[in-house]
């Protein structure tokens, strides 16, 4: 199993009785409530925790995309990736960017473009995450929610032909159109960098990430573990329909982790944090959260139909560990939660958010460490065969 | 007053619902974002003197949601094309909101079929300074309450049962109007250039509490069209054909009567 450190790089200073007078923490919430100082020494400290977790011996940091939001300062996730990139030189850390949301971009050459720099950078250590971002990005960007899907998939195919296709050449879409698309500098990784798709999950993304012609790695974000196996049971059988079997390595879980001694302490340390972020760095309401087209009118029934969606309702400390959206306890327990889904779903990618909501340096740097030394070796062996469990 | 004949029309491969209503000279009238999911007093006052023909716009109600249908320009050369099947070629036109939006749109494409044109607080221009509501940030509730001054009328809205039709009507519409109205975000920047092409008398209706197009949008519309005649409704919301059905019919009635008799 390979594991990684993911950041949101939340807002966690904000002041949450003020913003808990907006609609959402999404778009609408007044960036005066930004402090620009605070703001500067956040970026510092997120990214020192995310070199701590590459130093302890994590297989990859990753950052991601978010816009117009406390729940996210990276808006540009490429610039942190460079800088991680150079704080890890000579290591063998990868850095997934998980992802860029193309269909936001009116130039997806740019994305084509600054993940090769970042190849050649940090000479092929990046992961390519291609996302569709959040349905009020689509508010926050003005791209119509409509064309969504569309953008998504012609943009992905227009990046992975820049990389891999002599140019210069002419690309005619719907959605984009170049004259000349020659992208200099190529990436270092042949034929192209690998990519991620991170989801929350849908029968549609599955079918297209599990093609043979692709077989991307699924990564199931912030979802009750039930969903998680769901979803990768999906892919596995999508997987059976196109003529093979997947590998773990094609399926990731994204999961908030947190570990300190002892389970009572780790609930009673992580506890207002973690649920400063479902219900309020996450909560939007369904305007914002499924904008027209975001999704296509059978699954927006669907969704209504089953009230699903956690980030449109609140939900306590208790809920979180009944649904399994968060890996908290002593060492002992969360190896073992991740154990009993490894044995259901055999997924080899752990993606573990160590900060999330408003929890405070100390904490993230305590609970990142007990899990690399405690928690990581124990893992390490499942799912690469035979040997390696032998060797445990 | 008589029930609508309802029909479907094959037109550039789309099926589109038609409800016509009413003798008389032809009235052809285009509906707001929310479609036309009840036939409304105003229709019945209406067709007591006209040929009233109520389409639901493509990708609204029960029409189809046609492929080709990508933004307002479509929507508005569409009708161009439906009037020519229709062998209309000389009709009233009334629009609301997103409808009015789409009869300036196609006037300033060919005005010819339009005798006269009566825009009831239009979408499609913008005001610097002013902005409008957002429909797509509201929710159900909001919605109903912002779109009228007379607050009856939301709680009426809001206490109607949401069945499980109404519900589908509702996604269904909500997907057109994003598709027409998404970016930019009710307005079409182009519009306001060509506006002076429209050569039919025009006529403005506009609640003066209109929360989602505020009144200061009238004064955008007549800046461009000089010629056009504005009637502005105080303690009137968005919809004034709703909320002052007998208003309205009676200002429409007095304008073809005086500037195309």
């Amino acid at each position: 199993m390979k594991f990684h450190a993911f950041h949101l790089m939340p807002y966690r200073h904000l002041d949450m009785a003020e913003a808990g007078k907006y609609r959402s923490y999404w778009s609408v919430l007044p960036n005066r409530l930004y402090d620009s100082a605070q703001g500067a020494e956040l970026y510092q400290e997120y990214i020192d925790q995310l070199v701590l977790a590459a130093t302890l011996g994590f297989d990859g940091v990753c950052v991601n995309e978010h816009h117009q939001t406390a729940y996210g300062l990276m808006p540009a996730p490429n610039l942190v990736a460079s800088i991680l990139i150079d704080r890890t030189r000579g290591m063998s850390t990868r850095i997934p960017i998980i992802g860029r949301a193309l269909p936001l971009l009116n130039n997806p050459l740019a994305v084509a473009e600054e993940y090769a720099m970042l190849d050649a950078l940090s000479h092929g250590r990046i992961v390519a995450g291609f996302v569709r971002g959040i349905g009020c990005e689509y508010h926050a960007s003005g791209v119509n929610p409509i064309y969504s899907h569309d953008r998504f998939h012609e943009a992905h195919d227009l990046i992975i032909r820049a990389w891999t296709e002599p140019g210069p050449f002419e690309f005619e879409g719907e959605q984009y159109n170049f004259k000349y698309v020659n992208t200099w500098p190529r990436p270092m990784q042949r034929p192209h960098p690998p990519v991620w798709i991170p989801s929350q999950g849908s029968a549609e993304t599955i079918e297209w990430a599990a093609d043979p012609k692709r077989k991307y790695p699924f990564i199931i974000t912030f979802s009750p573990i039930e969903s998680v196996l769901r979803f990768h049971e999906l892919y596995r059988q999508q997987a059976r329909k196109f003529g093979y079997e997947a590998d773990g390595s094609q399926l990731g879980w994204a999961v908030p982790i947190y570990v300190a001694e002892t389970d009572e302490i780790a609930i009673r340390e992580s506890e207002q944090h973690i649920e400063a972020l479902f219900n309020n760095f996450l909560y939007m309401p369904l305007e914002m959260l499924l904008p027209p087209g975001y999704t296509s009118i059978a699954s927006l029934k669907a969704i209504l139909a089953t009230k699903k969606g956690m980030t449109t309702t609140k939900q306590t400390m208790k809920d979180i560990l009944a649904k399994g959206t968060f890996a908290v306890g002593s060492p002992e327990t969360v190896r073992r939660k991740i154990e009993e889904a490894h044995a259901k779903s055999g997924f080899k990618v752990l993606v573990c958010m160590i900060q999330f909501g408003t929890l405070p340096d100390a904490l993230v740097r305590k609970s990142t460490e007990l899990f690399a030394k405690e928690v990581m070796p124990k893992l390490r062996h499942l799912g690469e065969g035979a040997a390696a469990e032998a060797a445990e | 007053m008589t029930a609508p004949k309802s029909e479907h029309l094959a037109i550039l491969g789309a099926r589109i619902h038609l409800r016509r209503a009413g003798t008389g000279a032809p009235l052809l009238f285009l509906h707001g974002a929310g479609g036309v999911p009840v036939w409304l007093p105003f229709f019945d006052q209406l067709s007591e003197r006209f040929e009233l023909l109520v389409p639901d716009h493509p990708g609204f109600g029960a029409s189809d949601a046609p492929p080709w249908l990508k933004n307002i320009g479509d929507a508005a050369l569409y009708y161009l094309d439906l009037l020519e099947a229709l062998r209309l070629d000389a009709v009233h036109l009334v629009g609301s909101s997103l409808g009015g939006w789409i009869a300036a749109e196609a006037a300033v494409r060919n005005c010819a079929p339009f005798r006269t044109m009566t825009l009831i607080s239009p979408a499609g221009l913008r005001v610097a300074g002013v902005p409008a509501g957002d429909p797509f940030l509201w929710s159900p509730e909001e919605h109903a309450r912002n779109l009228y001054h007379d607050q009856s009328f939301a709680e009426r809205m809001i206490a109607t049962p949401l069945t499980p039709e109404l519900a589908d009507l509702q996604i269904k519409n909500r997907f057109a109007f994003a598709r027409l109205a998404w970016q930019p975000r009710l307005y079409n920047p182009d519009l306001e250039r060509w506006l002076h092409r429209i050569k039919a008398p025009v006529q403005l209706v506009w609640g003066n509490e209109d929360k989602l197009l505020p009144a200061a949008y009238a004064q955008a519309w007549m800046k461009k069209l000089p010629k056009a005649r504005l009637l502005p409704i105080p303690a009137c919301g968005h919809l004034p054909h709703v909320e002052r059905p007998d208003q309205v019919v009676s200002a429409i009635r007095s304008f073809i009567r005086e500037t195309a008799p």
